[in-house]
Formats: C-alpha cells, sequence, structure tokens
C-alpha cells in the first residue's frame, strides 16, 4: 500500500543546516503517500523536528536553512514557498510542546486557524463544530483560555487548531510528549479515525516506537541527522535491534531496506 | 469639596490624553512583545504631516485622511525595511530597532518638515464650561469623546474581528501563528498604521494643547509611568493607567505642591510607577503569563 501511486510528499537526500553552520541533516529522503500515516522514529537530536520544519518551511523561523536536495509537494518543488502559501495548500504543522496561543481562548486558537482559507462566516463555523466532534472534550472548554488547559487538552486545541486549515497533510511533533499514556493512546485513535474517516495523512515524529507502531503504516528511523533504517510498520515493529536506535547502537539493517549512506 | 472635584475631574481628563499615547505602545506591545520606542516620533511626525499640510492651505477633511496614508506608507516601509530583516529575533534587537527607528522617523521630520514651531487649531476653544457645577475645560471634554470613541472602536476590533483574533495569536505566539498561516508581514503592517492612525490622534489632541514642536515626542515619557500602572499588554490599563496618572498628578500637584514648595507632577506619575512595579509588576491589566509545570 506504500507504493506511492502519484507523487504525495517527497523529500529527496536534504541536508539541513543551523546558524549556518551545525548541520543537523544529512541527505535524508522519505516519502509520504496519500492517506497514509508514517512516522519518524529517533532519539532526542536524531533530527525529526529538524525534518518536519524543513518541510513545512519554518526552519528558518529558528534560524536553520535546507542547504541541499529538494522537497516536492504533489510534484512541484516548496522551496520558494512560504509557510502560509504551504499551509493554503494543505500542509500544516502542529509543532513540538503544542504551543497553544495561551491568553487565547479555546474557541480562539481554532478559530484562528481557519483564517488562512479566507472561509466565509458559514464555512468557518462548520469546520469548528467538525473539531468539536472530533474532540468533544475542547467544547466543553471552548471559553477558557488554552493556558489553563491540561496537556492532553492543549495538545487536542493544537491538533484541532491545525485541522481548522483543512490539511490533507499534517506534520505532527511527538504528539506523546509530556502526556499520560491514557491521554496519548486517546489522541492516537483520534488521529487513526482522522486518516480512515477524513483521508487526512499524518507524519509523525515520535519517541514512543511501541504505540506508534500500531497506528503508523509505514516509518524512518532516524539516526544522528541520517535515515538509518525504514520499513512498514510490521518490519519495524518486529526489529530485535529496535533499542539499539535509541541507545546509539545501530549498525545494522539486515533483512529490511537498508538506506544507502550518502 | 467642589475644588477638589474640579481638581480632580481636570485630572482625569488630562489622563484621557496620556492614554491616547499609551494605547499607541500597547498595540505594538500585543502584536510583536516589543516597546516600540518610535512612538513618540511617531506622534511628533504625524502631528507635523497634518499641520504642514493645513498650512499650505489643506482643510481639515482633506488633510487628516492624507496624513492616515502618510501614516500607512510608513508601517508598510517599517515593515519592509525594519521588522522583516529581523523576524524571529529577540525582542531586545526589536527594541533597539526602534530606538534606532525613532531617530530617523525624527530626522526625516526635521528634514523634509523643518523644525518651526507650529499652532495648531483643531476649533475647540480652551474654555471652561460648567457641567452638574464643575467647571471643565471643552477641550479637555473633547478631547475624552475622542479617546472613548478610539477605545470603543479598537475593543471591538480586537476581541471580535479575525483580523483581532490572528493578532492576539501573533501576541501569544508568534512560530505557532507562522504554523497555521497567519500572515506575519501583513499583521505588522496593519498594527503599525493603526497605531500610526493613533499617533496622528494624539498628536493632534496633544498638539492643540502645546503646540506642535519637537518636545511633542517627549510625551512618551508621560506614557511610561501609564503603561506600568496599567500593563503594556492591555488597552483597559492603558485607560485607567492614564486616568489614575492624571488624576493623582493634578491631585498631588494642588495638596502635595504646597508642602514642596514646587511642581510635583513632573516626577509624581514615576513615584507612582515605581510602587507598581514594585507591588504588581505587570501593572492593574497586564497578563501575567500564564505557567504550567
Amino acid at each position: 500500500m506504500n507504493a506511492p501511486v502519484q507523487s504525495f510528499l517527497e523529500v529527496q537526500s536534504i541536508d539541513a543546516l543551523y546558524g549556518e553552520a551545525i548541520l543537523a541533516l544529512r541527505g535524508v529522503s522519505l516519502s509520504v503517500s496519500e492517506g497514509s500515516i508514517v512516522v519518524l522514529l529517533g532519539a532526542n537530536g536524531a533530527g525529526k523536528t529538524t525534518t518536519l520544519k524543513a518541510i513545512s518551511n519554518l526552519l528558518s523561523a529558528s534560524r536553520g536553512a535546507v542547504s541541499g536536495g529538494a522537497i516536492t509537494w504533489r510534484g512541484r518543488s516548496t522551496r520558494r514557498l512560504d509557510p502560509t502559501e504551504l499551509v493554503a495548500q494543505g500542509i500544516v504543522q502542529v509543532l513540538e510542546g503544542r504551543h497553544c496561543f495561551p491568553q487565547l481562548t479555546v474557541e480562539e486558537n481554532l478559530l484562528s486557524g481557519g483564517f488562512v482559507r479566507r472561509p466565509s462566516r458559514k464555512e468557518l463555523q462548520a469546520d469548528l463544530e467538525r473539531v468539536y466532534a472530533w474532540f468533544p472534550r475542547l467544547k466543553d472548554r471552548r471559553r477558557s483560555r488554552a493556558g489553563l488547559l491540561s496537556g492532553g487538552e492543549q495538545q487536542m486545541a493544537a491538533i484541532g487548531r491545525a485541522l481548522m486549515t483543512r490539511p490533507t497533510l499534517v506534520l505532527l511533533d511527538e504528539p506523546s510528549m509530556g502526556l499520560a499514556p491514557m491521554i496519548v493512546e486517546e489522541i492516537f485513535e483520534i488521529i487513526s479515525r482522522l486518516n480512515q474517516d477524513s483521508g487526512v495523512s499524518f507524519l509523525l515524529a515520535e519517541q514512543n516506537a511501541n504505540l506508534v507502531l500500531r497506528y503508523a503504516h509505514y516509518g524512518y528511523i532516524l539516526e544522528n541527522g541520517r535515515v538509518a533504517a525504514s520499513g512498514t510498520a510490521a518490519e519495524l515493529a518486529a526489529r530485535s535491534d529496535f533499542s539499539d536506535f535509541y541507545l546509539g547502537g545501530a549498525g545494522a539493517t539486515d533483512g529490511l531496506h537498508p538506506t544507502a549512506p550518502n | 469639596m467642589l475644588f477638589f472635584l474640579n481638581v480632580l475631574t481636570s485630572g482625569l481628563l488630562a489622563g484621557l490624553m496620556y492614554a491616547m499615547v499609551a494605547i499607541g505602545f500597547v498595540l505594538i506591545y500585543k502584536a510583536s512583545g516589543v516597546f516600540n520606542f518610535a512612538q513618540g516620533s511617531m506622534v511628533l511626525f504625524a502631528a507635523l504631516t497634518f499641520v504642514t499640510l493645513n498650512e499650505h492651505g489643506l482643510p481639515f477633511w482633506a488633510a487628516f485622511p492624507l496624513t492616515i496614508v502618510v501614516m500607512i506608507a510608513g508601517a508598510v516601509l517599517i515593515e519592509r525595511l525594519v521588522l522583516r530583516p529581523l523576524v524571529n529575533r529577540n525582542p531586545n534587537t526589536l527594541f533597539m530597532a526602534t530606538l534606532g527607528l525613532s531617530f530617523v522617523i525624527e530626522g526625516l521630520a526635521q528634514l523634509l518638515l523643518g523644525t518651526d514651531v507650529h499652532q495648531l487649531d483643531l476649533g475647540i476653544d480652551d474654555i471652561p464650561v460648567s457641567v452638574l457645577g464643575l467647571q471643565i475645560s471643552a477641550f479637555d471634554l473633547f478631547a475624552s469623546a475622542i479617546a472613548v470613541a478610539l477605545v470603543a472602536v479598537l475593543a471591538v476590533l480586537f476581541s471580535k474581528t479575525r483580523m483581532g483574533i490572528s493578532l492576539r495569536a501573533v501576541a501569544d505566539d508568534t512560530l505557532a501563528a507562522q504554523s497555521i498561516g497567519i500572515r506575519l508581514p501583513r499583521i505588522w503592517r496593519i498594527v503599525w498604521s493603526v497605531s500610526g492612525f493613533v499617533a496622528l490622534v494624539a498628536g493632534l489632541l496633544w498638539g492643540a494643547r502645546q503646540g506642535v514642536q519637537f518636545s511633542l515626542s517627549l510625551v512618551v515619557l508621560k506614557a511610561m509611568p501609564v503603561l506600568i500602572i496599567g500593563g503594556f499588554s492591555s488597552i483597559p490599563g492603558a485607560i485607567v493607567g492614564g486616568l489614575l496618572v492624571g488624576a493623582t498628578e493634578n491631585l498631588a500637584d494642588i495638596y502635595i505642591g504646597p508642602l514642596v514648595q514646587g511642581s510635583v507632577s513632573t516626577w509624581f506619575a514615576y513615584i507612582l510607577a515605581v510602587g507598581f512595579l514594585l507591588i504588581r509588576p505587570a501593572g492593574l491589566f497586564g497578563e501575567s503569563a500564564i505557567e504550567r509545570v
């Protein structure tokens, strides 16, 4: 199911730099096919966030830059697009650590995601109700300031806000960070249903490999800014040396789809 | 008692004038977390532009919108030349940039519009009228009416409209705002235009009071205590802060002044501000940061 039928998101051996000196990504290639959930696994500092920000063009906001390679979205290069144009074309990122607008109410947080398409008042209201249907808890707390929500509710608000942009691909950075296991499961259930029912594709960065591989279709393991291995979720989950990637001892990529070193 | 009330009211009305200047700061602070040091120069520049146009024979109804156009053009230039290259930098960097900007604007004003002191007559005389037994300056009443109207418009703009929500979103978390497609350059152009408009209104009212001259940019110094008391991020705070400063300043001048045998109003507001910094650093209406652990 992962053979790309039509080009959706293609990342071709990109390099990324921070502060024009620190090389954060080296020749990372990956692809997301339409309608799939793809996960980036790896330890802290492996390059997961950098990869996502490179795709969403938010890297420059962190004083980083893509220095080589190519990213294409539906066959077209995204290099010259600013984040706003990318969002308008259907790629939206949910940042690591949720980044809700703390002083805005939950409802205002959600609404703010809807403006990019310049919808009519009616459309905006309909989108809002749709998000509330996915996250009923947010509706109960619509008048609270987002800064006062629990971590799980903030994650929901952040995802809901991203959904308000009507994305076809959501880049979701560490949705489980700092959340109770039960809440994490709940959030992954919603992601899975969004994928199946609404056809939204996801590119997730996660550390909680055991959990995320139950929901993902395909995965890439990043190590020190390179893709160390990739495979279907079942293949990755079956690997015996899986934990090595987190302990930094990944050498063998036997029997899977080893990625050629660049 | 009547005398006390008279002093209080004229203080309150003067306070609204301070608030007008403070609001200009609040707008930009809300949208970018930056204390815009150039606000005073913008007040000066706007008033000077208006007066110059006015003196060249343009009536009020023509000079006023023309000055607004000039201020909007200025906002667009500032966004393009100053803010965009400094996007995602430390707020201190931006603050220093506005400091520089204030000199550039004042320099431009001097170069283009000259250094003369201009008289500005808005057609409302500074004569006392009697309201409920109190003697109130007609000009003060007029100025307060303008201030109240301006604040009402801004309040609706900020709380209800899409632009207002986007603007507060940018103020809360710039990166997150970018991530959901809010157009930063556009927001900045709007905010600087609106605060340019506020600067024009404040400049006209202050200019009519004390003449349009370069010392007009020093009204910034009066806005400082207002902002500290009211909170940097709140328009209602700017109003209440302005009223408090205006009233206490006037009262202190009358009742404490004779005791120290000098004018109190020049420094009293700052003492008040220091007191607030000790007790409530975020100001009366300032948003104290919500932090979860």
